[in-house]
């Protein structure tokens, strides 16, 4: 280990200089013991796996790695993190400043993460959709949304829509469920409208510090002059970032994802948990929620207070769970990732919820449910493993979904 | 070498085309702007040549219009040494003679070699910029542009100019001259936000005057409106869900699938 390094070489300034773990451990004191690289599940394409690009880095080959295709194949699993012995935060700490400081270099990023990060600065969404139609999702709603961009008031829960849930098509019946959900637990609610923007988590993972920084000083705006008691989201990667990152520039707020939210009002929600549905499912722990705060009863403990259902367990799964490949900027990453030999991770993932004979993959986070169905369609198991997110489970047990049923 | 580049701005395509109530114009009260697709590409031909050459400059010359300051920005942060604002305080943009009286009289006294401008705009009516504003310049000529290769003495360019058939020219121009910029030889390059909020900080925006009257169009529109619905065309109406389904439907009945 190399604990004090009072003289350093330049090259290894950058190394130094960076905040990747508690007491602002360096990724000086790695000791190479290869845990990281042994976990991570790209690491086997990668040309310069998690350890020996630390390697690579501290021993002055620290451009090399700057240029390496493999600086931009982590999907932000964090299972490194996770075993690292020396604690050494790679996921949130040396990668995302590496990336920063690759394109500040002049390195280009993936094509499909430059326009990610382009809509993101243009239009405040990853999707490159418009602004005005963020609200689309709630057209034909049947519970009413207060936005509070237009009706301040407070409330006791402002609900973080996201990207994801408010654009893509397949996550607005999740979205609309959860509305329902939320009105049916009789909580004060309300959005934000069309003038949320992404809260930057993955632009934040993949090293775009000033795009990141912007998007902070834009939501602190709107944040500070709404009233509530409480942020509430679908997507644990913004969760994330609002509960870490968010406050490193002053911006603190309360906040919860939604599997411990609705945890939390267990009592009310059994009384209205009265439909059964009749299925065998298995939880997919999204990487954020689980690896990093330990999320792993909350949305057990949801599923099967549900009516009917029998829940299963993949062979990794908790903190060991296999990731879907999608957070983390993974969702702009699948042409890189296949171009160097590596393999969508849901593709793997979706095979391990069919070896259990689940019925149904439950998901909590808004990336998964494109990236399980796609693979479902890839796998030859559509129609016999439906996708659904706790939240859709929850609404049908409670007679809100949408009419789709397990 | 000393290189100039216009960049404009053009309505941007994710808000949808509203027409005016005189139906003569489109709608821009309520629309987003967004830089025009080959003028990035001329900036970034400008830009490469600048790396490529050293001791070369770029001056970027726009007019105030749309969300032009940050599209100025950006140049700065992707390496433009200049940045020239022409105001301009009309509701509709210039048609492209008049845009072309307009940038020739802001860029004549940067003494040019090179002037790049986007081979096309999308919101171009009657012509594009690109020949017009040679012919305001007195400068030769060359359109449909990927690729440009100055000679040594900087007397002189080498040009690749596409023609249909995907067929190249190879073609050697003097200089100065003026190039429609169809691509550049490298990608677009991806410039990272805090370095054009650097050059929000640091870059300075220059004005300049470039008082022009709209000399008289060559085309005068009669009518603006969507596209009508013509005998044997059905237009299908209804949510996306509803339009697909009607889609499907109708393949199915013409055999398409089962």
């Amino acid at each position: 280990m190399i604990a004090n390094h009072a003289k350093v070489k330049p090259e290894l300034e950058f190394l130094t200089q960076l905040d990747v773990g508690p007491d602002r451990k360096t990724v000086l004191n790695c000791m190479q013991c290869g845990a990281c690289s042994g976990s991570c599940p790209l690491g086997d394409v990668m040309e310069y796996p998690p350890r020996q690009m630390i390697l690579n880095a501290r021993s002055g080959c620290l451009d090399d790695v700057l240029k390496s295709p493999s600086l931009w194949m982590c999907i932000g699993c964090y299972t490194c993190s996770h075993r690292c012995p020396r604690a050494i935060e790679l996921t949130d700490g040396l990668w995302p400043a590496m990336r920063d400081k690759a394109m500040q270099n002049g390195v280009q990023p993936p094509k499909e993460l430059q326009d990610a990060f382009q809509n993101v600065f243009k239009y405040g969404n990853s999707l490159g959709e418009s602004p005005r139609k963020r609200m689309a999702w709630a057209e034909k709603l049947d519970v009413s949304v207060r936005d509070l961009s237009k009706e301040p008031a407070g409330v006791e829960v402002l609900w973080l829509v996201c990207d994801y849930p408010a654009y893509y098509p397949r996550n607005r019946v999740v979205t609309r469920a959860f509305a329902r959900i939320l009105t049916a637990l009789g909580i004060r609610w309300g959005v934000l409208g069309n003038k949320e923007r992404t809260i930057g988590d993955c632009d934040r993972l993949f090293g775009e510090e000033g795009l990141f920084e912007s998007l902070v000083e834009y939501n602190r705006g709107l944040l500070d002059e709404c009233q509530f008691e409480k942020i509430v989201l679908l997507d644990p990667h913004s969760y994330r970032s609002l509960e870490k990152f968010y406050p490193r520039f002053g911006a603190k707020y309360p906040v919860e994802h939604y599997t411990t939210f609705l945890a939390g009002r267990m009592d009310q929600l059994k009384q209205l948990l009265t439909k059964p549905v009749e299925a065998t499912v298995t939880y997919h722990d999204n990487c954020c929620a689980g690896r990093r705060y330990d999320c792993f009863d909350p949305p057990r403990t949801l599923l099967q207070t549900i009516p009917g259902v029998k829940l299963v367990e993949m062979d990794h799964n908790r903190q060991d769970a296999l990731c879907c490949g999608g957070g983390g900027g993974g969702m702009w990453l699948d042409g890189h990732i296949a171009a160097h030999g590596g393999q969508r991770l849901s593709d793997r993932r979706i095979q391990e919820a069919a070896d259990v004979q689940a019925d149904v993959l439950a998901v909590s986070c808004p990336f998964e449910l494109s990236r399980f169905e796609d693979s479902a369609k890839v796998a030859g198991l559509e129609g016999r493993i439906k996708v659904r997110d706790i939240v859709e489970l929850l609404a049908e047990s409670m007679d809100l979904g949408e009419r789709e049923t397990t | 070498m000393k290189i100039a580049a216009v960049v404009r701005q053009v309505p941007d395509l994710i808000e949808p085309v509203e027409i005016a109530g005189s139906e003569k114009t489109v709608d821009l009260d309520g629309a987003t702007f967004r830089v025009n697709e080959a003028d990035d590409l001329a900036l970034e031909q400008a830009i490469l040549l600048k790396e490529k050459l050293g001791g070369s400059a770029v001056t970027v010359v726009a007019l105030d219009f749309g969300d032009i300051d940050n599209t100025l920005y950006a140049a700065a942060a992707k390496g433009a040494d200049r940045i020239i604002k022409i105001p301009y305080d009309q509701q509709q943009p210039p048609a492209p003679k008049h845009a072309a009286a307009i940038y020739a009289e802001a860029i004549r006294g940067l003494e040019a070699d090179l002037v790049l401008v986007g081979s096309y705009a999308h919101d171009e009516l009657e012509s594009t910029l690109a020949p017009l504003l040679a012919g305001k310049l007195d400068l030769p000529f060359v359109g449909v542009v990927r690729g440009v290769r100055p000679s040594a003495d900087g007397s002189s360019a080498t040009v690749f100019k596409e023609f249909p058939g995907a067929a190249v020219a190879k073609m050697n121009v003097k200089l100065p001259a003026l190039l429609g910029i169809l691509s550049a030889d490298e990608p677009l390059r991806y410039v990272p936000v805090s370095r054009i909020r650097a050059a929000m900080k640091t870059a300075k925006i220059e004005e300049q005057e470039a008082p022009v009257p709209a000399p008289a169009s060559a085309a005068t529109i009669e009518r603006l409106h969507h596209p009508a619905a013509g005998a044997g065309a059905e237009i299908l109406k209804g949510s996306v869900e509803e339009v697909a389904a009607k889609i499907v439907s109708i393949f199915r009945e013409k055999g398409v699938c089962k």
